[in-house]
């Protein structure tokens, strides 16, 4: 019972993370039909954010000092901000252009995050203490769980909530689904281009850094790749969950960490090492038979 | 005086031109249709006062502002309401959120909420249909339904102007006919100035009032619509013979 409740939490925390970058990607696909490449070097520049910049081995903690609740805000702030501010300094450019040379423009713009943090921090991965007290584990149903996984699933679930709730009850969410569906005829009731598309951006922003926490605090390092690995399956996931769609993505984000954390169980120990290439083979399977998503959202369907 | 002016507007796709050099007012309170063949460039020409495509030369005015090049949102803003082809509704949205998404332009005035309430159910009496299925997706509803849902709407917004893109499009005449009598209903309701492109004259001429025809991208004829129905440069205009 221990073992199975422990391969649950697991599947759910690295699903939540999945779904959160999953998220973040659908959001701005949605308004904007931009998939933006540089979600994951906005996740490392947030971890960055919160030290001090130095090419040293060991990393010199600042604003990761901080006490949780002033921790927690500012780094939703560096976020976001970056991400309104990519928005504005380089997406906004190529708004009239087609979908493939904006996606190009945010793999160059990763690569300028990239590079940036390269050039303060080095390449070298830092072992930080990010949200110390978090790793001591707490015993439910029979199973030891970090604290810390409890904590993803838990402020995973929250910000679902809070999201749908926002998109649901408020009149800018109103105006950003309208936009996501067509923006033009958004437009052409008042709705205001730049404010949705930038509110898009700044949520987006948020979710990185709130992955930017989690991923910091659960692995102890600062890594200038360390969206990387998260974001290709969070890619993945919104494509299972049909571009664009915020549910399909959140859906196919706890899909994909569940199919993961059951392979590394029930795959024998020297097939352990292929567990992605499973992951992906089932990811094709999905395609095969679904190939506009789980959900297809509305506004890209083709019209008749 | 007149509330919507266009002086020798042109609207170009790529090396394509769509509309050239067209001019015309339109007054307030005013119902103008704009008729003509497929590809005339009907569509394009509502699409450049919406802002949606902005010109590629000539002066759009409206309500006393130069709208040329203004993006569509602050276009709509000053009061002109547009309804495009094919019935563009908010699938995936009640028909109730589909038609509180324009009301948010008046946001920044006091008390726009009440009147947003108010709006509402003047629509509502005018369409009980959208009463009845307001918490139903609006992708659900048969074609007449979408575009009563459009035309309210567009209506929501309060607006000054109203430009209708062939509301008969794919609907059943009958149908058709309910749409018109709405129509012309909320003009005398509203004092709304509305324009309407179709591609037949046929309700022009059962409803009257001014009527241009479109062909080639120009305005080859404007009149009253009774009387240019029954005209044989009509006729000629429409088909291509004579010697246009």
């Amino acid at each position: 019972m221990g073992g199975l409740m422990q391969v649950v939490f697991d599947a759910l925390s690295l699903g939540s993370l999945y779904a959160l970058g999953a998220l973040g990607i659908a959001l701005i696909f949605g308004v904007m039909r931009l998939v933006n490449f540089a979600h994951g070097d906005v996740i490392a520049f947030c971890v960055f954010a919160l030290l001090w910049p130095s090419v040293d081995a060991v990393a010199i903690i600042f604003a990761g000092n901080l006490p949780w609740f002033l921790l927690i805000p500012f780094t939703l702030a560096v976020g976001a901000g970056l991400s309104v501010l990519s928005e504005v300094v380089v997406f906004r450019r190529f708004r009239r252009v087609n979908p493939a040379t904006m996606m190009i423009a945010s793999f160059a713009l990763g690569f300028v995050i990239r590079y940036f943090l390269l050039m303060l921090f080095s390449s070298r991965p830092k072992s930080i203490l990010l949200l110390p007290g978090l790793s001591q584990p707490v015993e439910i149903f029979g199973a030891r769980i970090p604290l810390l996984q409890l904590i993803t699933i838990l402020v995973t679930i929250a910000v679902l909530i809070g999201l749908t709730a926002f998109l649901r009850r408020t009149r800018f969410g109103l105006e950003m689904r309208a936009a996501a569906e067509n923006f033009t005829m958004a437009r052409m009731l008042g709705v205001r281009a730049n404010r949705v598309i930038m509110g898009a951006f700044a949520l987006s922003g948020a979710l990185a850094a709130a992955i930017a926490l989690i991923l910091g605090s659960q692995t102890g390092t600062a890594n200038i790749m360390m969206g990387a690995s998260v974001m290709l399956m969070a890619f993945i996931a919104t494509v299972i969950g049909g571009m664009g769609s915020l549910a399909g993505a959140v859906i196919a984000g706890f899909a994909l960490g569940a199919i993961a954390t059951v392979m590394q169980v029930i795959l024998p120990p020297d097939a352990r090492a292929f567990r992605d290439a499973f992951v992906y083979g089932a990811v094709i399977l999905v395609l095969i038979f679904r190939p506009q998503g789980l959900l297809a959202a509305r506004g890209t369907r083709e019209r008749v | 005086m007149s509330l919507l002016s266009l002086s020798n507007v042109s609207v170009r796709y790529g090396r394509l031109t769509a509309v050239r050099g067209v001019t015309f007012t339109l007054a307030e309170g005013e119902v103008l249709f704009i008729t003509g063949p497929n590809g005339a460039g009907k569509s394009s020409l509502l699409r450049a006062i919406a802002g949606v495509t902005p010109p590629a030369g000539g002066r759009v005015d409206f309500a006393d502002h130069d709208i040329t090049g203004e993006a569509p949102e602050d276009i709509a803003r000053l009061g002109l309401s547009m309804v495009p082809e094919g019935r563009d509704v908010f699938g995936s949205l009640t028909i109730e959120e589909n038609l509180m998404v324009g009301t948010g332009m008046h946001a920044a005035t006091r008390g726009w909420r009440a009147r947003a309430a108010t709006e509402l159910e003047a629509v509502y009496a005018t369409f009980p249909i959208l009463k009845e299925r307001r918490h139903s997706q609006a992708g659900l509803l048969s074609g007449g339904q979408q575009q009563m849902l459009v035309i309210g709407r567009a209506l929501m917004t309060t607006p000054r102007l109203v430009a209708i893109d062939e509301p008969s499009l794919g609907l059943a005449p009958n149908i058709t006919d309910q749409v018109y009598e709405r129509l012309i209903a909320l003009r005398a309701e509203r004092k709304l100035t509305l324009l309407i492109v179709e591609q037949s004259s046929t309700r022009a001429m059962m409803i009257g009032g001014r009527m241009m025809l479109m062909r080639g991208g120009e305005i080859v004829l404007d009149g009253d619509a009774r009387a240019l129905g029954q005209s044989e440069a009509m006729q000629a205009a429409y088909f291509g013979y004579g010697d246009h």
